[in-house]
């Protein structure tokens, strides 16, 4: 199991200091998780360290493809209106 | 004249009317800092960043070593650089540590100027905690003259306020552009919190508590504190000045108001949902209403986070990781250079100060000579009038009187439009130029040419390259004089050019 970062990364560095694991390298064109090493953050913290700082919705995904935080769960309308983090 | 800010004095703070009174500006940099306890004043009064009077003579410099943040701004996008310590939409090379540090050894030995490192970003400080305190604690060591700063939106900063007491770092700069939880939330949509996120009021509530909690941890420690705000239009801009109080009340040295730079074009939540900046002239009258702490600062320049050199100079070329690479350094020459010359240029401006002292006792024996306060803009790179008017994005404006000058802040010409969201396509570069210096009366540059000179003066505003190469602070007050001498300032200032 692990998470993957996709081509909407925008290379802002936030995940690379709290992964438990050292799974993500700073690579090019976009920041990559390996897969080896990624747990899901399982064992270290409830949630993926990656997937709750990150800024962009969408960028990092399941091993079904789907995004823990998808479009919308982060824009300013959504949380005024005190919508809940995705599961 | 402005209005007098008139601020309820808090505790440890005295309220002058900025510009209200001349008595209140004659002692110039001794008033600058009134209301502040006096060892605050001592660091304050010859700092290379917050004397206005010294910063022309110290050169600093940001490195781009903290890249990650641990919250959002509605006006930032985190493609770029942190938007609030930086120029909008650039993004800066992320250097290691190890990077950082023979970056600013070489420097600080190619420019003895050099006083002060920073680290801002391109993130937040705090949220590269390893990273920043690797830089600090190795320039402690090979460099221990240099001051070091640091920048950050505030979150994690209780936890670290005893690293950086421990690393000696000499000011702090906290972002806050709130005290209520109810306008945060329209400005923070999330932070990054105890490993998780959280959204809207809550986040908020957070940012905020931190915030105040560090900055009350820090001046316990006798850190000094300096304090960002970004003034959000219909957001906080009335709140501000209850931000401005609390914050003095607590003991930040200074509070220091921006602009928000909104453009469509930076992909923020604010640029692309219409959100504007503020007009120059809502700008310097929240400035106004904030300025217990008198005009120090309206110098900031909101220069890049990795920008070398003066404040508005950038050299960052000349230092390149693969020239700094072949350079030799000997690093204690170069501190021994850096602190013989620091001690000239206090020195000087010892020297200087006494004898202004001197120049204001005179002053206040003779009769008051009459002559109206002018505003003056200047096409500047730094100390000098070095810029062609063509070629300046910004504008320098200060006022000007028989007393001398103070700094009335930064006037983005050409590029930006003031504020406006909807400043037509037909309105040319120059006349948006000129709108920005509608309040000015004369502008110095060194040289300027024949089609913007007519257009200029057709609406007010002298052009003026006599100057050129000159010191700005000596040609503000000589054209000012000449004025004088000409009858030019006997009555009231021209319609419409000032704010009542
Ligand atoms: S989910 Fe956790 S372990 Fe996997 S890459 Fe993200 S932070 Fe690292
Ligand atoms: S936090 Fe998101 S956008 Fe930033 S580097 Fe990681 S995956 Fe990319």
């Amino acid at each position: 199991m692990a998470l993957e970062i996709v081509d909407l990364c925008v290379n802002c560095w936030a995940c690379l200091p709290l992964c438990p694991n050292q799974a993500i390298q700073a690579s090019q064109p976009h920041f990559e998780i390996d897969p080896q090493s990624c747990t899901e953050c399982l064992g270290n913290f409830a949630r993926p360290q990656c997937a709750e700082i990150c800024p962009v919705e969408g960028a990092i995904v399941d091993e079904l493809g789907e995004a823990l935080y998808p479009p919308g769960s982060l824009t300013p309308h959504t949380c005024m209106q005190g919508a809940a983090p995705p599961a | 004249m402005p209005s007098p800010a008139l601020i309820p004095p808090a505790s440890n703070t005295l309220a002058f009317p900025t510009g209200g009174c001349s008595a209140s500006r004659c002692g110039a940099s001794a008033n600058q800092h009134d209301g502040l306890p006096e060892e605050t004043m001592r660091k304050v009064q010859d700092h290379p960043c917050y004397s206005e009077e010294a910063h022309h003579h110290f050169a600093r410099m940001h490195v781009a070593v903290a890249p990650a943040c641990n919250i959002q701004c509605n006006y930032c996008n985190r493609k770029y650089d942190c938007s609030n310590e930086s120029r909008p939409g650039v993004v800066s090379e992320v250097l290691s540590p190890a990077q950082a540090v023979k970056k600013v050894l070489a420097v600080a030995s190619a420019i003895p100027q050099m006083s002060v490192l920073g680290i801002a970003g391109p993130g937040d400080a705090l949220a590269n905690p390893t990273r920043t305190f690797e830089v600090f604690a190795a320039l402690q060591q090979r460099a221990p003259d240099l001051k070091l700063c640091l920048s950050t939106n505030g979150l994690m900063l209780p936890e670290y306020v005893d690293q950086i007491a421990a690393a000696k770092v000499d000011h702090v700069t906290i972002t806050i552009n709130c005290v209520d939880a109810d306008i945060g939330a329209q400005i923070y949509p999330w932070i990054f919190w105890r490993n998780r996120r959280i959204q809207g009021r809550e986040a908020a509530e957070v940012l905020i508590a931190q915030q105040q909690k560090g900055l009350e941890m820090l001046v316990a420690r006798g850190i000094l504190v300096k304090v960002n705000s970004v003034m959000i239009p219909g957001i906080n801009d009335e709140h501000l000045k209850e931000v401005s109080r609390l914050v003095r009340a607590k003991g930040a040295f200074l509070h220091n108001v921006m602009p928000l730079i909104s453009d469509p074009a930076h992909g923020t939540w604010f640029g692309l949902n219409a959100q504007r900046g503020p007009t120059s002239e809502e700008l310097e009258a929240l400035q106004d209403a904030c300025a217990g702490d008198m005009n120090m600062m309206r110098h900031c320049r909101q220069c890049r986070a990795d920008a070398v050199g003066m404040l508005g100079e950038d050299r960052g070329e000349e230092f390149s990781l693969e020239k700094i690479e072949s350079m030799h350094i000997d690093e204690v020459a170069a501190m021994q250079r850096r602190i013989a010359l620091r001690e000239a240029i206090n020195a000087d401006l010892q020297t200087k100060r006494a004898a202004r002292h001197a120049q204001v006792i005179t002053l206040h024996h003779r009769a008051k000579p009459a002559g109206r306060p002018v505003r003056m803009a200047v096409a500047s790179r730094g100390a000098q009038i070095d810029l062609h008017f063509g070629h300046a994005k910004e504008f320098m404006v200060y006022e000007v009187d028989a007393a001398g000058h103070r700094f009335i802040g930064i006037r983005r010409a050409a590029q930006y439009c003031g504020g406006e969201t909807d400043c037509g396509e037909a309105e040319t570069t120059l006349s948006r130029t000129i709108t920005a210096l509608a309040d000015c009366e004369v502008l110095l540059c060194s040289r300027i040419g024949i089609e913007p000179w007519g257009k200029l003066e057709a609406a007010g505003i002298q052009p003026n390259s006599e100057h050129a190469m000159e010191a700005i602070d000596t040609a503000l007050d000589e054209v000012w004089q000449t004025m004088l001498a000409q009858g030019k300032l006997a009555e009231q200032a021209r319609n419409g050019q000032r704010r009542a």
